[in-house]
């Protein structure tokens, strides 16, 4: 249901992730025991392309990371990973079919990340990663940190460690050539001089840095960066472009990057990906996204508490969707939109002209409810908190519909913590307030 | 107490400390008199009541007297004496570390010379001497193998001394099984079974972290344990294996009459030839485990079991198989317990399940703990002072002048081993040596502190 309510790009020619994507993720569903963390994800990762994966916070950003990583076994779902040009159907079906983890082909490689363990997910399908905490080996020296990145290349040089004792020449040069490899990524995030530190010692900027430079030293096809703007100053956060930039360019390493930070999220990606409660909502490049309707709805109807107690967050909502993208739903809102009954499934709760004898309830005390959607209800007459109360499966089916967020309702138990509030606030005077 | 004494005027604070000193010889006075000052003994016809005041008087006066030196000395001044011990003992701590190369290098040359040594200067003691020296090496070269699971890879390896055994049992069944098998033959084998129980053992323990690690260690080391001593057909069960052969010089043994080593190099026999041979063994053997363990450090399954002791889900996104990289760090350490094992056999001619208790896989395990996780000199150091002192205890007359001639240091050895353990993790809760060796550099190298580096799983 989800895939259907994502809007489609006006424009009919298919996008360049869509055309010659590096990592498919296809129907993607975790669940955590009860709990739907994310709800058949479907989307594409363009090769040599920064895709970001934004969303309000539970969207189930780091599941999918941690699904593609491996460090989740996913409950449904087919990530696939390609090296080499072009979609490879073909290799990708018989390999589904097969038992195989992965297949070489004609034009590079295929594999099926569901199915491998995590290690195996960076040393051959060549997916490196960071953490939203970041995980350095604190007690070893940046220098060491990125060696250990080349693990399994000086590996395979020290003959499997047996050659390394006795000290054979070819380790020698192996590790030679991993030092001098390690030396580059520290020039390219200037912690050149910080070499023999601990990494523990460096500052959180240079731990951030350093986390993707070593991540970049297991030579990796797609680089998937979780939140590596956090904590990070505007200075740094332009550095993290700039060092991001230089990788699409110079590397063939395509990039997946999850971000609460719009500016970063903006300017850089060529493809956004939102999700909001594991199922996504857009998908398209940064234009396209910034002005999908219900993208804003939810930025501005989940985190409305968040919005209200900080203006700085609504100001960041509003630099991110676009100014004028925010007034015109403001205005869609108040203007009251005839809502055409049969655009949406389910059937539209009855609702009053006016609000009741002592004016309307304070809607936006039901959890999930923000100031925009507030006016929206209002505009469908809905303007008391038994009214809610009384919706039926079709209602809210419609409802979520016509909000534009299939499922949240129910989710979110709206009909419920309506309930308690109209009880509540009947044994007040009035209701109101 | 120190903080109340900084602006005390001297005066005010020598009469203060005289009324503490007091308050605390009055609450001796009541507490003691009950215990100290009464006693009854039983008597005919019921007991009787015998007052010992000397001793109630001199409790008080010995804590009058102690309270008031602390008060004024430590306590209620600015300048107290135990400042100037802990500073001198932080100093110690840092420059340990630049000695530690020195410290190193006249160790070694001393463990080179050392038979001789005591040979030259302590004719009298030198086989009580050399045998010390013998035990300590074997201890050092545990502790050794024990610091690549628990210094490197960081996995807390509570059953060590279950390798310890088997390298022990392989050698000693082997040699009495099979005529032909010797101490040089069954020794690489010794140590690849003790690996390949190295192996059994990581299995189920790769899932484990924390504390359980510890316990399936733990338990380990008494199943192997309880197995010899239950499977009587095989090892004899409590009446162990004995004779075991002994080590041969190039097919020489060490045997009075022809064909022995003093008669083929033509020295006149003496019984210390034996114990300078073994002693040269267990030094080569012990040496062998630290060179390989420098260099394993340097390749790089030795940085991932060091990787895998600070992020184990950082290797994992590094493509590191933190499987394998557990189950070699096991599979290596078991494989020089096993080694170790194979001596401590020859050496005894007798061995049985009382050797691998739980209490030698804590001793070990103290060893390296003392000594500073990962630090090989510290381990050095650790069992010097923890075996050799031990033994030590046995020499000392002037206690038993002190406290009787019932006294007997040897029976305190445990109090002191406890006290000495708590001392020192007091003093640096780290280990001795707790820096830690960069295993690469590219321009200067630079030790890093203790409080960087991760002490890894079960600590």
């Amino acid at each position: 249901m989800s895939a259907a309510a994502v809007r489609k790009p006006a424009e009919s020619a298919p996008a360049k992730w869509d055309e010659d994507p590096v990592l498919t993720v296809e129907h993607l569903t975790m669940r955590f025991g009860g709990l739907v963390a994310i709800n058949d994800l479907s989307f594409n990762v363009g090769r040599g392309q920064i895709t970001a994966l934004i969303g309000p916070n539970g969207a189930g950003k780091t599941t999918v990371f941690n699904c593609v990583t491996g460090f989740y076994k996913p409950t449904e779902g087919r990530i696939v990973m390609r090296h080499g040009p072009g979609r490879q159907q073909q290799a990708i079906d018989k390999l589904t079919e097969g038992g195989l983890k992965w297949q070489a082909t004609s034009e590079g490689a295929v594999f099926l990340l569901e199915r491998m363990p995590d290690f195996e997910i960076s040393h051959q399908a060549k997916v490196a990663r960071t953490f939203q905490n970041i995980r350095l080996f604190g007690g070893m020296t940046v220098l060491e940190n990125l060696l250990v990145a080349q693990h399994n290349v000086l590996m395979k040089a020290s003959g499997f460690t047996l050659g390394g004792i006795v000290g054979i020449p070819s380790f020698r040069k192996a590790e030679q050539v991993a030092i001098d490899k390690a030396v580059y990524w520290l020039e390219q995030v200037h912690l050149i001089e910080r070499a023999d530190d601990p990494a523990g010692d460096l500052p959180y900027g240079a731990q951030r840095r350093l986390e993707i430079a070593r991540a970049m030293c297991t030579e990796p096809q797609l680089l998937c960066l979780d939140e590596p703007a956090a904590g990070l100053n505007p200075r740094e956060s332009a550095e993290l472009n700039e060092l991001l930039q230089y990788i699409r360019a110079n590397h063939e390493t395509s990039i997946l990057l999850i971000e609460h930070d719009m500016g970063v999220v903006m300017e850089i990606s060529d493809h956004i990906v939102v999700l909001d409660y594991g199922v996504k909502i857009s998908d398209g490049d940064a234009d396209f996204v910034r002005n999908d309707p219900s993208v804003i709805a939810a930025y501005l109807g989940v985190e409305d508490e968040e919005i209200e107690a900080a203006p700085e967050v609504a100001s960041l909502v509003v630099e991110a969707i676009g100014g004028d993208a925010a007034k015109e739903v403001g205005i869609k809102a108040a203007a009251v939109p005839a809502a055409d009954d049969e655009a949406h499934p389910g059937s539209r709760p009855s609702g009053l002209s006016a609000a009741r004898e002592g004016g309307p309830d304070k809607l936006t005390r039901i959890k999930g409810v923000g100031p925009v959607n507030e006016k929206k209800l209002n505009g469908l007459g809905i303007w008391h908190f038994d009214q809610v109360a009384s919706w039926k499966k079709a209602e809210v089916e419609w409802v979520g519909s016509y909000l534009a967020f299939p499922g949240r309702i129910e989710r979110e138990e709206w009909v419920k913590q309506a309930k308690t509030l109209a009880k509540s606030s009947k044994g007040k005077t009035g209701g109101a307030k | 107490m120190s903080a109340v004494s900084t602006n005390v005027n001297p005066e005010n604070s020598f009469q203060a400390s005289i009324k503490d000193a007091l308050l605390a010889a009055f609450l001796t006075g009541v507490l003691g008199f009950y215990f100290l000052a009464l006693r009854t003994d039983i008597a005919p016809g019921g007991l009787a009541i015998t007052t010992r005041w000397g001793l109630w008087l001199s409790a008080i006066a010995i804590v009058f007297a102690g309270r008031l030196l602390l008060n004024l000395f430590v306590w209620r001044t600015d300048k107290p004496i135990t400042r100037g011990l802990a500073s001198a003992g932080s100093g110690v701590g840092t420059a340990l570390p630049d000695l530690g190369k020195w410290l190193g290098r006249v160790l070694f040359a001393f463990a080179v010379v050392l038979p001789f040594f005591f040979i030259i200067f302590f004719p009298a003691q030198q086989r009580q001497y050399i045998d010390l020296a013998i035990l300590i090496m074997t201890y050092i070269m545990l502790g050794w193998g024990l610091n690549i699971v628990v210094g490197l890879a960081g996995l807390l390896d509570l059953g060590y001394v279950a390798f310890y055994a088997v390298g022990a049992y392989s050698f000693a069944l082997l040699s009495t099984h099979f005529e032909f098998i010797g101490f040089w033959t069954a020794l690489p084998l010794a140590g690849l079974l003790a690996a390949f129980w190295g192996l059994i053992l990581g299995f189920p323990v790769l899932r484990l972290r924390g504390d359980y690690l510890a316990i399936v260690t733990l338990a380990f080391g008494e199943i192997i344990r309880v197995v010899l001593l239950n499977w009587y057909e095989f090892t004899g069960g409590p009446n162990g294996i004995s004779g075991i052969p002994k080590p041969t010089f190039f097919g020489l043994e060490f045997s009075r009459g022809e064909g022995g080593f003093a008669d083929f190099f033509g020295l006149e026999f003496s019984t210390i030839h034996r114990f300078v041979y073994l002693y040269y063994i267990i030094f080569l053997l012990a040496i062998i485990t630290n060179i390989v363990t420098m260099r394993l450090r340097r390749l790089p399954v030795g940085r991932a079991w060091e990787a895998l002791r600070e992020d184990e889900i950082a290797c994992r996104s590094l493509g590191i198989n933190t499987t394998n990289t557990k189950l070699t760090a096991f599979a290596i350490g078991a494989m020089f317990g096993g080694f170790a094992g194979s001596f401590f056999a020859t050496r005894q001619g007798f061995i049985s399940p009382e050797s691998f208790t739980f209490l030698e896989s804590a001793i070990i395990l103290a060893i390296v703990v003392l000594g500073g996780l990962g630090s090989q000199i510290g381990v050095v150091i650790a069992s010097i002072v923890m075996i050799g002192g031990i033994e030590m205890l046995r020499n000392i007359g002037f206690l038993s002048q002190i406290f009787g001639p019932g006294f007997d240091p040897t029976q305190y050895r445990m109090l002191i081993f406890g006290l000495a353990m708590v001392l020192i993790m007091v003093w640096k809760p780290r280990g001795l040596v707790s820096t830690r060796e960069p295993s690469a550099v590219l321009k200067e190298k630079k030790k890093i502190g203790a409080d960087m580096v991760a002490q890894g799983e079960g600590h």
